[in-house]
């Protein structure tokens, strides 16, 4: 047995379990069943509602917090524990408005299932009701505190997961309880009652709105109906709709989610995606993974002249322009016509990514990268953030951050040249360095300066970083206890008798310390040295995630080989962030190209002949909704995805068969994925898309990382001459806005427009005209509430603005803006 | 023979064997008062119609029998009777428990911020008339009636929320449904009064 491991008994059957790990979990684990409403797994416990009450070791504890001891032995249920379970559940169901008739949450309620699974049948205790009213908390959120039961799972996710910390609970102004009852009712459920007459869950922010990041993970996780998306409100039961379990499509994260479909109406009885939800135990979704649902190519047919036209058009294409929007059997598919009839595969975002992970894994010696975001939210107490704004990128990397603050009792650095408080309350031991940008080789520096062992970095290297470090002195107040001698009179004698006493005495004090100013250079807050000995004292898991700011970056390959450097040498654990969604499948599956010239075929990009899932190109595609097939997500897993709406119209597939290349399903091209790149010769059938129990993830398959020939190489300098002053630019989209697809989705409501800072909108007006090289582009002014600093950012998730090519592909411009 | 079965043996007599014991039974049947009863009976009626005016036919389709309230023909849909609303309440467990799927409704959230039944259908070529929907439904709102003409120019005719509907100005009619799903003349009983001490 694992030293770390422990043996406990749970009903009669023995479980092993990580030490540390709580009761609850373990039993999950072990297909033992404890009634629990407000655990969240991956969120630190709420003790809200104590029906998890189990007896260990003869004494009651809450199985959701009690950590498992070896040898424990756990009873699960005794007429005494169901004896105060009913009473909590009896509790619960005073005044909760007997609707299920109506209620969304009827058939998949937590309140009705455990009100019968504990066979509440009587009501025995009464209290006056208050009046609650439902509002809207944003957009997207509508709450019915009339339904609400206060477990608090919606407080708990949004800051131990998400981390916009936007709701918290409030005063109910509920009737007092009588004090008789604290004798007569079990303790557990009075206790429980006397906190819920005391509470209902309202906005943290004082306007009544939640200004959060519309992820609606809050609403996922309610038990009830209380939280319900304000567009599902009353649209349809739980049991009218049909669970497809696919992969969101939106970014890299590659998250589980299911589709749930019903018929449109009585009169189109196609379906239609109400609704989007998820295993939130297991997965947390963003805004647009959420909501951004509805961005099939509807109506699209199978129009022989436009596909004849598109076989001609193929035969004559010098190259296909594509984005990694895709799934790997397109990829696979466009590949092979690379290899069949010679064209030129351009994608720059993707191959960018490849060519800057082809260095890093070169540099390396094993292909793909070594860090894990899984392991990482469970197991690593500091991160690092370079190159991402990570609010916009990719949400889930920055719920793994603020998890890590959260339940790791870590800390976090966060480097990157866009402002933004929300990261920095994600923590207190979060610190965040707003460098220039172009110095992002510093901060790799400062990052080897401050975790690699001197002794062992090459002379050159320790040299380099030494030559920063500057003597420097500073004040700091000290206190220190003084003697200090007064005059008393005895009030009773009337002598005057001398006291010595012990008086602390605060003093300033001249202190010699190495200041570094590879931190001053990047403008880390004043006293970084101590602030960061604060931050690394606890930590002993590193972890490093890297963002699209490096793979275009002008410095990319120095870059790459100052990341393996830094895994050389430290005990960081590095993962890429792909900047698209399959953009890991794309540059392990195609050979890009750099540019062509010539008849091109866009697919959902620009070209002479365009293949669009949009509808609006020559040939309509089906949209990743409507496709079966697979992605390589950041997780370096190939996960499956279902199509959860019909498509009459031509796939990709049907073109490579009537160009001789195809196969017979899109999803025969699954098995066909490059092997030597790390796939597997798996059928799409065989993939699975679940979790067990335990949280362990059966999604598809992990790709095989294998050991390569490192090659040998030495770290350049830092080139100062791209460090970009003035006026900036970061091309960056608004937080629930990836592509085109997710700015067609109905709920999703964030404008194509510049996102500044609200400092920074005081000095601008409502529209600016904005020049990037010789373009110039009139864009309305949105404030972004959470960032700060004067850099301004230009979304490029609408493909027809061509933001992406005026940025090269890279994520820093410098720009004129003017006011229109 | 058992006990507790007591049958009564009917005496048939016993079975002609001989052609002239058949024969005999043929002529003592023929020629028995029964049939001239049976006679007297059919010419009694047939003048109680003809001149009396006194019928046992019922003149389909003028006239129609009264059916029993167990009977499942075409559903209704009730209203309140204090306010005349509508008494569905959209909350589909009809749609669910609907052995052949034939019925189907859109709801939506509405000003009142209540759920408001935007669509309703029976489709009454699937519709079996099994009267699950009545029984399930906790509004006593959807109910069979006592339409069991089914035939029609179109089959639309009887199937939306409107046409089954109660009329509002003949709400007065409106009769409680005393079928498949009504509550039982002991219900009361059955009621568990919860505690209202405030």
């Amino acid at each position: 047995m694992n030293p770390n491991e422990v043996k406990i008994k749970i009903d009669g059957v023995e479980c092993v379990a990580k030490e540390g790990e709580y009761i609850l979990n373990i039993a999950r684990a072990n297909g033992i069943f404890i009634p629990a409403i407000c655990y969240i797994s991956r969120c630190s416990p709420t003790l809200a509602c104590r029906i998890c009450l189990v007896e260990a070791d003869g004494k009651r504890v809450y199985a959701c917090n009690a950590k498992a001891k070896d040898g424990m032995d756990v009873t699960t249920s005794s007429e005494e524990i169901l004896e105060e379970r009913r009473a909590i559940m009896g509790v619960y169901d005073i005044n909760h408005p007997l609707q299920c008739g109506v209620c969304d949450q009827s058939g998949e309620c937590e309140l009705q299932n455990y009100t019968l699974e504990l066979g509440v049948d009587s009501q025995n205790y009464t209290i006056a009701d208050c009046k609650r009213e439902s509002t809207n908390f944003s957009s997207v959120l509508h709450y019915d505190p009339g339904l609400c039961i206060v477990c608090e799972r919606c407080v708990t996710i949004c800051k131990d997961m998400v981390g916009d910390n936007a709701l918290s609970t409030g005063p109910r102004n509920g009737a007092e309880l009588d004090k008789e009852l604290k004798e007569s009712m079990p303790k557990d459920a009075y206790a429980m009652w006397n906190k819920l007459q005391k509470s209902l869950i309202v906005p943290s922010d004082e306007s009544g709105q939640t200004n959060c990041s519309d992820c609606g993970e809050c609403l996922s996780v309610c038990p009830v109906g209380a939280l319900v998306s304000r567009d599902f409100v009353y649209t349809s039961n739980a049991w009218e709709l049909k669970r497809v379990p696919a992969t969101c499509s939106h970014c890299s994260s590659g998250c589980q989610i299911f589709y749930e479909t019903k018929p449109t109406s009585i009169s189109d009885r196609s379906d239609k995606i109400y609704r989007v939800t998820n295993e939130w135990n297991y997965v947390s979704l963003c805004g647009a993974g959420r909501f951004g649902y509805d961005f099939e190519n509807s109506g699209a047919t199978k129009d022989e002249k436009q596909f004849t036209k598109a076989i001609k058009a193929f035969k004559e294409a010098k190259a296909i322009r594509f984005n990694s929007t895709i799934t790997n059997e397109e990829a696979a598919m466009l590949q092979s016509l690379k290899k069949e009839l010679g064209v030129k595969l351009i994608n720059p975002e993707a191959k960018a990514f490849q060519s800057f992970l082809k260095d890093f894994e070169n540099y390396r010696g094993e292909s793909l990268y070594s860090g894990n975001y899984k392991e990482m939210m469970s197991e690593s107490n500091f991160i690092i953030s370079v190159g991402s704004a990570l609010r916009h990128d990719n949400p889930n990397v920055r719920y793994t951050f603020n998890n890590i603050q959260k339940l790791n009792k870590g800390a976090g650095l966060y480097f990157h040249p866009v402002g933004d408080t929300l990261i920095e309350s994600l923590g207190k031991n979060v610190t965040p360095i707003y460098h220039t940008p172009g110095l992002e080789e510093y901060a790799l520096y400062l990052v080897l300066d401050l975790f690699a062992s001197k002794d062992e970095l090459p002379k050159e290297t320790k040299n380099y970083l030494e030559s920063f470090h500057k003597k420097a002195t500073k004040t700091v107040q000290e206190t220190i206890m003084e003697d200090v001698t007064e005059t008393v009179v005895d009030e009773e004698t009337g002598e005057s008798k001398e006291v010595t006493k012990k008086k602390p005495k605060v003093v300033e004090k001249e202190v010699e310390y190495v200041a570094n100013e590879l931190a001053s250079l990047l403008g880390a807050p004043e006293g970084f040295g101590d602030i960061f000995e604060k931050m690394v004292a606890k930590a002993d898991n590193f972890s490093m995630v890297v963002g699209e700011d490096f793979y275009a970056h002008p410095r990319a390959e120095n870059l790459a080989k100052l990341l393996a450097f830094i895994e050389q040498y430290t005990a960081i654990k590095i993962a890429l962030i792909p900047p698209k969604t399959n953009s890991l499948g794309v540059a392990l599956i195609c050979d890009l190209d750099e540019k062509a010239d010539g008849y091109t075929i866009g697919y959902n990009e620009a070209g002479d002949f365009r293949l669009s899932a949009l509808g609006d190109g020559d040939l309509d595609m089906p949209a990743l909704n409507q496709q079966e097939g697979t992605f390589t997500n950041m997780h370096k897993r190939v996960v499956p995805t279902n199509a959860a709406l019909s498509y009459n119209g031509y796939e990709l597939n049907d073109i490579m068969s009537a160009l001789g290349l195809g196969e017979q399903l899109s999803i025969d091209w699954t098995s066909k994925l490059p092997t030597r790149k790390g796939f597997e010769a798996l059928s799409f059938d065989a993939l699975p898309n679940g979790f067990t129990n335990a949280g362990e993830e059966l999604r598809g398959y992990m790709l095989k990382q294998k050991a390569t020939k490192a090659k040998a190489f030495e770290v350049e300098k830092p080139d100062e001459s791209y460090k970009l002053e003035g006026e900036i630019a970061y091309r960056c989209n608004p937080q629930r806005q990836f592509n085109d697809f997710t700015n067609r989705a109905h709920q999703i409501f964030e404008p194509f427009a510049l996102y500044v800072s609200e400092a920074k909108a005081q000095t601008l007006g409502k529209k600016v005209k904005v020049e990037i090289d010789d373009v110039s582009l009139e864009l309305p002014v949105e404030i972004d509430a959470k960032m700060s600093g004067d850099v301004v950012k230009v979304p490029d998730f609408l493909s027809s603005k061509e933001i992406y090519p005026l940025f090269n592909a890279g994520r820093f411009k410098q720009v004129k803006i003017s006011e229109v | 023979m058992n006990e507790k079965q007591k049958y009564i043996m009917l005496d048939l007599g016993g079975t002609p064997l001989t052609p002239w014991c058949r024969f005999k039974r043929v002529v003592k049947r023929t020629f028995r008062i029964e049939l001239f009863i049976g006679l007297w009976v059919t010419i009694r009626e047939m003048f109680k119609t003809l001149f009396m005016g006194k019928s046992h036919t019922t003149k389909y389709p003028f006239e129609k029998m009264p059916i029993p309230p167990r009977y499942r023909a075409i559903h209704d849909m009730l209203r309140l009777l204090e306010s005349g609303h509508y008494r569905c309440i959209g909350c589909g467990l009809c749609e669910k428990i609907c052995i052949s799927n034939c019925i189907a409704m859109e709801t939506r959230y509405d000003e009142n911020q209540r759920k408001e039944v935007s669509e309703y259908t029976i489709n009454f070529g699937r519709c079996i008339f099994c009267g699950y929907c009545a029984e399930v439904c906790p509004e006593l709102a959807i109910v069979h009636g006592a339409r069991y003409e089914t035939a029609s120019e179109q089959r639309a005719s009887f199937s939306l929320f409107e046409d089954m509907l109660t009329p509002i100005d003949r709400l007065k009619e409106q009769e409680e449904f005393a079928g498949y799903g009504a509550p039982t003349p002991w219900a009361d009983k059955n009621i568990k009064k919860t505690p209202l001490a405030y």
